[in-house]
């Protein structure tokens, strides 16, 4: 079954670890700017939020390409983009609704999360656990036993 | 050139001219980056008998090869000047994400010289320099001063500034980034306010590459493995951030209490504890730059007299706020330590002084006409209160702005400021240590615990466990930490590493990064180089052999209760043999052979 990257805002402390593994996996070098994932850190109340392609079932920059250069992968469900087909129109960066699909200037190309293939490096350097790689039917069990983590709490307190 | 950018920025205040310069190999080689490059340029092109308030004094930004990568806590930078609180020569190390920027901004290191008339800033974008106008800012606090100054350049830009503290030449005023990282001590802030540079605003969009991708990474991600699978570095800081070490040292019966006048064991540590503080007030880990381990603390004091937000307080804040000053009160302490932040001062010198003060004022020392309210131990209200006065020089505050040092000779009692070297003394007690004891007295920027932690041997156990109690070997061991402690915050990684991995990851991975190929051995001969021409420069700034040494409290008041109960600092036991293994002389003088040994002839 396809997984899906599953972030945990909660989790996250802002280290930016995954932005630093991505650029450099991609790119050769540790360059924030030309990673694929982007974490804001909103320092004055201490939240972190890392920001990355949610490989949309109905992806607006798939929709968008005029020449299908963005296709999913039958295997990992990754949007991929085909560097040769694509006309860096730049519509795809647009279009996507979390500006997670960037223009590289530095190698002219689309860049978006490609799941690396199946074994995201983001996730294997999380030292938080706030970026995890999950099949889609149990990714919210997590948060849904926290909360009936809470329950049981008050249970136990009332009995 | 790989993991260095191999280019620094030259700012000079007085003419207003900016410059950029190439860095040499060999200097690089030689000093690594951050604490070590940063000292040498600082030492070739500053006279070390310098006023540290006078134009003539320089601050050097620097970071390390290591800085802005992946690399295990690799975001750190360095701020190197001439201290005004102690006239040594000092290196405050920081995290957060300003080093890394700079770095991807295409620079090493940032020499700022002179003077400025009217307030400046300086905004670093990239290949753009300039120097402007901080009219607006100057008097604000680092949280309005960083919100000002972003919106005025770049949202996701990163700076570092002083707060009102380091404009009014606190002498223990620091230098903040990111709200709530500090290039804390040795009052580098207020050398900075002298030169009337409120703020370095940095954005960088470039990258860092390294010499052997495939290496550095499999180097890495095992030093990484080992951080992760460490109780100190994988769970214990996590977990409950520095303050996980109140009940430790309590236990150990070496946590100060009352300006160290007490048995070093405090009734209520518990109540100001990291577990407290977690179940209490912690809202999240919070980690620097490429980091680990997350053991920054973002807290809250949602309510109460004492309310307030920011980070920490850690360890060393919690216990100069705390058990030194008999305060039980967290949300005290942690609302006199989000003030530091705040106003841009170091709490473990404003913890010790005040302690100083209270201590001199409840001898009789200082009368009561002197200060507006009573200083009192156990007084959460007078702390905050003294905090406040103290950024903005009013009242007693003037005097506490000092430091203890200043203020105890003011009032004829020298012997009553707990430092050394004139800076004071951090959260563990000697007569419970004998090596962290010798590493006050040999410290090159005076009373500071993080130039050789020999509370992790003597107490952690860690790499292996040492009786703190004994002189024996003491000398040898810390000699090896102080050398790796200097290449470890020159090459840019943050010293908490260390809990889990030493030379041989560390000189690995500066290895991997920069290309070049010494032993373990040749970049841990480069650590002591960087303590040798720290040790220099001090010397030719008018210490001696008279000033390793530590209040007196410590060599002579036995400890009144503990594990450690009558036990005195034995420096005299350590002392000559520390000297002979660092190969200088009696006098504590490097000698030529040594000096040789190290290219500093």
């Amino acid at each position: 079954m396809e997984k899906i990257l599953v972030v945990q805002p909660e989790k996250c402390t802002g280290c930016r670890t995954c932005e630093l593994v991505c650029s450099f996996v991609h790119t050769g070098e540790f360059n924030p700017l030309r990673s694929r994932i982007t974490v804001f850190n909103f320092e004055k109340v201490g939240l972190a939020t890392p920001i990355v392609c949610q490989q949309c079932s109905v992806a607006a920059c798939m929709e968008v390409c005029p020449v299908g250069a963005i296709t999913r992968d039958e295997e990992t469900g990754a949007m991929l983009v085909s560097h040769d087909r694509c006309l860096r129109c730049k519509m795809c960066t647009i279009a996507c609704p979390f500006g997670a699909t960037i223009y590289d200037p530095v190698s002219d190309i689309i860049s978006k999360c490609d799941l690396c293939g199946g074994d995201p490096q983001c996730v294997q350097y999380c030292p938080s656990g706030a970026i995890t790689y999950q099949d889609p039917i149990k990714a919210n069990l997590a948060k849904r036993k926290n909360y009936a983590e809470k329950l049981r709490v008050v249970y136990e307190e009332v009995v | 050139m790989f993991a260095w950018m191999g280019q620094i920025l030259r700012i000079d205040l007085s003419s207003g001219k900016v410059s950029k310069e190439r860095l040499d190999m060999a200097m690089l080689r030689d000093y690594i980056g951050a604490r070590g490059l940063g000292s040498k340029i600082f030492a070739d092109e500053v006279a070390p008998n310098v006023d540290p308030l006078a134009p003539e004094n320089k601050v050097i930004f620097m970071t390390g090869p290591l800085t802005g990568t992946l690399a295990t806590s690799g975001g750190r930078y360095n701020v190197i000047t001439k201290g005004p609180l102690n006239g040594t020569i000092a290196a405050s190390n920081s995290g957060g994400t300003f080093g890394p920027e700079l770095k991807f901004a295409g620079y090493d290191g940032i020499i700022i010289e002179g003077k400025s008339e009217k307030p400046v800033y300086l905004w670093v974008n990239d290949e753009q320099v300039e120097i402007r106008s901080a009219e607006e800012v100057w008097g604000k606090n680092v949280i309005d001063t960083t919100d000002m100054l972003k919106a005025a350049t770049d949202e996701e830009a990163k700076v570092a500034c002083i707060g009102p503290a380091g404009e009014n030449l606190v002498k223990f005023a620091g230098i903040m980034n990111e709200y709530n990282r500090a290039a804390g001590r040795s009052g580098v802030g207020a050398v900075l306010g002298s030169k009337k540079l409120k703020a370095v605003v940095v954005r960088g969009t470039g990258g860092i590459k390294v010499a052997r991708p495939d290496l550095f990474m499999e180097t890495v991600t095992d030093a990484r493995n080992k951080l992760r699978n460490h109780p100190v570095t994988g769970q214990g800081l996590a977990a409950y951030g520095t303050n996980i070490l109140v009940n430790i040292l309590n236990a150990h019966g070496g946590l100060p209490v009352n300006n160290f006048s007490e048995a070093a064991i405090f009734a209520d540590a518990e109540k100001i504890s990291g577990e407290y503080q977690a179940e209490k007030y912690l809202v999240r880990n919070k980690g620097c730059f490429g980091c680990t381990i997350g053991c920054g603390r973002v807290s809250r004091i949602s309510k109460g007299k004492f309310k307030g937000s920011g980070e920490g307080p850690e360890y060393e804040a919690t216990w100069a706020f705390g058990s030194n000053l008999g305060i039980n009160n967290f949300e005290a302490i942690s609302k006199a330590n989000y003030l530091c932040n705040e106003l841009g001062m170091d709490p473990i010198t404003m913890g010790g002084t005040l302690s100083c003060a209270v201590e001199m004022y409840q001898k009789n020392i200082i009368p009561y006409t002197d200060v507006e309210v009573p200083l009192a131990w156990a007084d959460g209200d007078m702390l905050v209160e003294m905090v406040k006065k103290t950024a903005y020089r009013e009242g007693f505050g003037n005097e506490l702005a000092e430091g203890s040092y200043r203020l105890a000779e003011k009032y004829g009692h020298p012997e009553l400021s707990m430092t050394a070297k004139k800076q004071e003394l951090p959260a563990y007690d000697p007569r419970g240590q004998q090596g962290i004891g010798l590493e006050y007295a040999t410290s090159n920027r005076g009373g500071c615990h993080v130039r050789g932690y020999m509370t992790s041997p003597e107490i952690l156990g860690i790499p292996e466990k040492v009786d703190p109690d004994t002189t024996e070997g003491k000398p040898g061991l810390l000699k090896i930490f102080q050398d790796l402690t200097a290449l470890c915050d020159s090459s840019g990684i943050c010293l908490f590493t260390t809990f889990a991995i030493g030379l041989p990851e560390i000189a690995q991975q500066i290895r991997t990064a920069t290309g070049i190929d010494l032993s373990d051995e040749e970049f841990l001969l480069a650590g002591e180089r960087i303590w040798n021409l720290e040790r220099l420069f001090n010397l030719q700034a008018g210490f001696s052999k008279k000033d390793d040494t530590l209040p007196p409290r410590l060599l002579q008041e036995p400890m009144k209760d503990g594990p450690h109960k009558g036990r005195v600092l034995e420096l005299d036991k350590m002392l000559p043999e520390y000297y002979k293994l660092r190969g200088w002389d009696d006098e504590g003088i490097p000698g030529e052979e040594k000096k040789s040994q190290l290219g500093l002839a």
